[in-house]
């Protein structure tokens, strides 16, 4: 097969041979030769542009010039300005000369034409809607070659006019073919019709109708000429993409094509048909595995063949030989992995690829790490992936290509689960000493998330993220110290430790600035915890932390600020100290505005305020509300796209103004130390910081002074008696507010003349919390108020609240709830009351539904599928077809999905408008996993949910609920 | 689908670029020189494949130019460096043991061998004298237009070999 090309000792030759001008094919444009002899001649820079500049100047008064250019002049000084400006250099004239070749009807004129046309124009060019014209021109031209040029050209472009313009004719050439043609030109133009439809149903779907020639385009899969069916085959995969069900039928096709795609012209290498069974198999993973078992079994023997073959001697010692062959096989794993249904061609896989693990071929060895990556989340070939860990290890430590480790990285983060999770995370630790600048940061966020997520004992996952710290400080971005303090504060049982080994960590002579970070909050938090031990006491404390101070930013020492008022309440006995260092003039009168702020309310409020108000303003944190790690989130938007790069120029906040707006904008960062500013009631912003809401919460549930005396003017002594019920039992509106809850957590759940009640909920795993406020919105006393909580199927404990509400005022009441076992119905929440000598009874809804002890889970295509199919039984699924209640709005149905605690899994589902999501619901002792998939009918306004999940009544629970939200 | 596909010199310059997805020029350049310097920067005996933004970028060094490709996250790296090889043998047996100077002396026809190799990003012809048959098929329309006298015009183009 082909000589060698490009052989090095041919560069000297070159040299001799070619230095002046090569020998050429072809055509000869003499001039264009010359001219680019002259700037490969030229000694530097200057003189090539004063080359140019000549040449340009030329060019344009010949085309200027009175005397009308012949095709060959015109296709000439065309192909120069093509030159010059793929040197790198702007070309604004000759547009209209090279539109014009398009018409000649000499081919090599039409050729440069459409070659300039193609490499220069843009697709919002004013002279596009005449190279449209030209395109159909040619199009239906009887002379092939020149049907080719178009559609070449037409796919190069690929722009929104030109889907317009020609998507009605490319359909067309593709199913028909010319008349009176040769067989082979035909072939041809089906070939480029092909891939130029496929081009403009990437840009502009709408315009491209294949409707009724669906089935004739299936079958080009059988057609004779295999260059026609490679061509065919990825336009097929973007239709089936589209609409998988509409292309249902090219499965059995391809699996047929695949055990015959074998002909000498396209055997490359002595592999058959490389690029074509590639694109096949890859078409199939579209599909779940074929139903008709004649056609799975056909399609397990190409896949047994396949994996058969990589183990026989190879046929050839080219190395194109292998790439093909190997490029097939790790195809053929990749459809394996897909169908995640047949253990044994999994495992197949799993030994083929521990083999590459090794092998001599640093492509290979990089693309098994890649492939195993896949296989590890199979649970059929979890267990088999894992053998090869030290193998693993091994690559991370001795690969000398950094982007080979990188993938050893993932590869370890793939195979972690609880049994090697320890092993695996000391590894990456260790080799973190050591990485390279261009993955730690990812490494640390990969290492933070396998020590939260297998942590057994939470001192260890303390220990692994200060290591993190110590380690790679630079590389630790704020998600990761964030975390690791939510962590501390969700969990009592480590802050004791916490607090022990930060303080640890700070008597290094050089830590970290981010050490400080989390050093100052976890001890402004549970300093108190180790302050007994002489060795920590509270002076000690303090002024190991101010000893940072001065070394750290303003961001930072922000943060440091808010720790001394801290320790302010938790030990009274350095007060004195402390404000002496918030009185400097460092801190009072210093240049950053936001420290000058701090330390002036700080030492304000520590001089003011009682104990009794201190130890209120500086109350521990409440615990953080659980949602998905937002380091996870980090690590999967870690990847900029390639347009995204044009716009980097993201504004870069000033440190102290990020931290303060934390508070406010993001739900999983814990607010570096938010004291409420002196001014600010202080409850309003604990409440804040509680939910990081940025729904509805205490603005509504606490209504302005201003809209109550309306309310009062307006209503008082014509308030309709609540007394009223409904069939149910419940007061009239209920149930609708019941409902308006399902897929959010905050709110008001009533509201009439006299009361307003608001809801406010968090849940964590089985249990939640409810702050339920109750706000009088009359001008009188509500007197012997009282609550009642009835519920059967889950624990519910309100605390209790007064018995009065004064006019004007609002009450907060906190209920505690445990998920004991999968419940359908909610508790009822029984509120009477006298009221200017009336008595008032309501029978609301508490909104807790089964669905909010539901965490969102992320998994990929493979193991969706796997899980799903697992979950066949007729009573693990709950099927709902139902009207659309709002028009189909792709955000607010996310929206919806995220608020009812599943995910959104994108790219799982071949039609993009369907949503499948997964979750996991909490219940004391297990848990229950469910899987979703929403499908819109946007025409008819219908949706079909389909919901599995492998409790049986949980299904249809989770149906009924989510039936109505959409 | 592969994205674009860049030819550049060992010392950086640009032979030959062709882009699938329209972006515009600057982002192009950028692309470019990021990219450039990238595998300009790699040792030999290095891995051929690269993760490049959402990208993979495969290249391959041929004496003294570098193939560099970008295909997106499902493509298959393996088979796109034997896309780059089947091109460079298209282009060694055109031209006859093809060297750099004869890309930048023939870069139109460089082009119009790439069309048909790939289109719109997707492998169309992959036979060797598939592709090669249609190339000749141009070039005998051009000898026939550029001299209309000549012999070859009786022969006629399509029953060529």
């Amino acid at each position: 097969m082909g000589g060698s090309t490009f052989c090095a000792s041919k560069v000297s030759r070159d040299l001799t041979k070619k230095a002046t001008m090569p020998a050429v094919k072809g055509d000869n444009m003499r001039g264009l030769l010359v001219f680019i002899s002259d700037i490969r001649n030229c000694k530097s820079k200057e003189a090539e542009i004063k080359r140019i500049n000549k040449e340009l100047a030329n060019i344009r008064s010949k085309f200027k010039g009175d005397k009308t250019l012949d095709g060959y002049h015109k296709k000439k000084y065309v192909c120069k300005l093509l030159f010059i400006f793929l040197l790198g250099h702007d070309i604004d004239f000759g547009y209209m000369e090279a539109v014009n070749l398009l018409s000649s009807n000499r081919y090599t004129e039409k050729q440069i034409g459409y070659l300039f046309i193609s490499v220069m124009i843009s697709a919002n060019n004013d002279l596009i809607k005449l190279v449209i014209k030209s395109i159909k021109n040619d199009l239906a031209s009887p002379n092939p070659v020149h049907v080719n040029l178009a559609l070449q050209c037409t796919a190069n472009i690929g722009s929104k006019e030109m889907a317009e313009g020609l998507g009605n004719e490319i359909p067309k050439l593709l199913v028909t073919g010319m008349e009176k043609s040769l067989r082979e030109t035909i072939d041809s133009v089906k070939q480029s019709a092909a891939l130029t439809l496929l081009r403009l149903l990437r840009t502009s779907p709408e315009y491209i109708q294949i409707g009724e020639w669906s089935s004739r385009v299936i079958h080009l899969l059988n057609d004779q000429h295999l260059g026609v069916v490679t061509s065919a085959a990825s336009l097929i995969e973007a239709l089936v993409k589209k609409n998988p069900e509409e292309y249902k039928g090219c499965v059995s096709l391809a699996v047929s094509r695949l055990s015959r795609a074998n002909l000498q012209d396209y055997t490359y290498y002595f592999v058959p048909a490389p690029w074509l069974s590639v694109k096949l198999l890859r078409l199939l993973q579209n599909y779940p595995p074929p139903e008709d078992p004649a056609v799975r079994t056909r399609l397990t023997e190409c896949l047994e063949t396949i994996l058969n073959k990589a183990q026989e001697p190879p046929k050839s010692k080219k190395i194109q030989h292998g790439n093909a062959k190997n490029a097939v096989l790790n195809e053929a794993i990749n459809l394996i992995i897909h169908m995640d249904s047949d253990p044994n061609l999994l495992v197949r896989a799993c030994n083929q690829l521990g083999q590459f693990l090794q092998h001599r071929e640093t492509n290979l060895r990089y693309l098994a790490l890649e492939s195993m990556c896949l296989l590890a989340t199979s649970e059929f070939s979890h267990e088999a992936v894992k053998k090869h860990q030290e193998t693993v290890v091994n690559s991370l430590k001795t690969e000398r290509d950094v982007s080979v480790r990188q993938r050893a990285v993932d590869l370890l983060y793939a195979m972690c689960d609880k049994t090697n999770a320890e092993e695996i995370v000391g590894e990456m630790l260790e080799y973190l000493e050591t990485a390279d600048y261009s993955i730690r940061e990812e490494m640390v966020l990969k290492v933070a998330i396998l020590a939260e997520k297998y942590a057994v004992d939470y001192t260890w996952y303390v220990d692994v993220i200060l290591n993190l710290i110590r380690i790679s400080g630079d590389y630790v971005s704020e998600e990761v110290w964030y975390r690791v303090i939510q962590i501390v504060i969700n969990r009592d049982d480590v802050q004791g430790y916490a607090a022990k080994t930060v303080f640890e960590a700070l008597q290094a002579p050089a830590c970290h600035e981010n050490m400080v970070k989390v050093g100052g909050y976890i001890l402004g938090e549970f300093g108190n915890l180790i302050a007994g031990d002489p060795r920590s006491s509270p002076l000690v404390q303090f002024q190991l932390l101010h000893s940072k101070y001065h070394l750290c930013g303003p961001a930072t020492r922000g943060l440091i600020l808010s720790t001394y008022i801290k320790f302010v309440n938790l030990f009274p006995e350095i007060k004195s100290t402390i404000q002496d260092v918030l009185k400097s003039d460092n801190n009072l009168r210093n240049s950053d505005v936001e420290l000058q702020q701090r330390s002036v309310e700080y030492l304000q409020l520590s001089t003011v305020a009682s104990t009794d108000v201190l130890a209120t303003v500086l109350e521990e944190m409440p615990p953080f509300p659980e949602r998905e790690s937002s380091i996870l989130a980090k690590l999967k938007k870690k990847k900029p796209t390639v347009t995204e790069q044009a716009e980097n120029k993201e504004p870069k906040q000033p440190m102290p103004q990020a931290q303060m707006s934390n508070n406010v904008n993001t739900h999983n960062t814990p607010p570096p130390l938010s004291v409420p500013a002196a001014s600010n009631p202080p409850s309003a912003a604990a409440s804040d910081d509680l939910l990081g809401l940025n729904s509805p919460g205490p603005s509504q549930a606490a209504p302005s002074a201003g809209s109550f005396l309306l309310d009062v003017f307006d209503t008082v002594g014509s308030s309709p008696p609540t007394n009223g019920v409904d069939s149910n039992g419940l007061t009239p509106g209920a149930e609708e507010s019941f409902k308006k809850f399902i897929c959010k957590n905050n709110g008001v759940l009533f509201e009439n003349d006299l009361l307003q009640i608001g809801v406010k909920s968090e849940y964590r795993q089985n249990l939640g919390r409810l702050g339920i406020f109750y706000g009088n919105k009359t001008s009188f006393q509500f007197s012997g108020f009282s609550i009642d909580t009835h519920c059967s199927q889950i624990t519910c404990t309100p605390k209790p609240v007064g018995t009065t509400i004064e006019s004007g005022a609002q009450v907060q009441q906190v209920i505690n709830i445990e998920c004991i076992t999968e419940f359908s119905d909610a508790p009822l929440l029984i509120i009477s009351f006298m009221c200017n000598g009336n008595s008032h009874r309501l029978n609301l809804k508490l909104p807790v539904m089964f669905s909010k002890f539901s965490e969102p889970a992320e998994m990929d295509s493979a193991t969706f599928f796997a899980r799903w199919k697992g979950l066949s039984q007729p009573n693990q699924e709950c099927q709902k077809v139902f009207k659309a209640k709002f028009p189909i709005d792709t955000e607010q149905n996310k929206t919806k999905m995220l608020g009812f605690g599943i995910s959104i899994l994108e790219g799982i589902d071949p039609n993009p408008d369907n949503y499948v999501s997964a979750g996991v619901i909490h219940i004391k002792g297990s848990q229950v996993g469910c899987l979703v998939r929403l499908e819109p009918n946007k025409n008819a306004q219908m949706y079909r949910l389909t919901i599995r999940a492998s409790k049986p009544p949980v299904p249809n629970i989770l149906a009924d609920l989510l039936e109505h939200q959409f | 689908m592969m994205q674009f596909m860049l030819l550049f010199s060992r010392q950086g310059k640009l032979r030959l670029q062709k882009w699938y997805i329209a972006h515009p020029d600057k982002l192009k350049k950028k692309i470019t020189r990021e990219l450039v310097a990238l595998v300009l920067s790699r040792k030999p005996k290095m891995c051929s494949f690269l993760e490049w933004k959402d990208l993979k970028v495969v290249y391959k060094r041929y004496a003294s130019l570098y193939f560099c490709c970008a295909i997106e996250a499902e493509d298959n790296e393996l088979l796109t460096l034997e896309v780059i090889h089947r091109y460079v043998e298209l282009l060694d047996k055109y031209f006859g043991s093809v060297c750099e100077l004869d890309i930048i002396f023939n870069f139109e026809k460089a082009y119009f061998m790439l069309d048909e190799l790939l289109l719109g990003g997707e492998v169309q012809e992959t036979s060797k004298k598939n592709v090669l048959k249609a190339i000749a098929a141009q070039d005998l329309l051009q000898e026939e237009s550029e001299e209309p006298k000549s012999l070859l015009e009786e022969m006629g183009f399509v029953s060529g070999p």
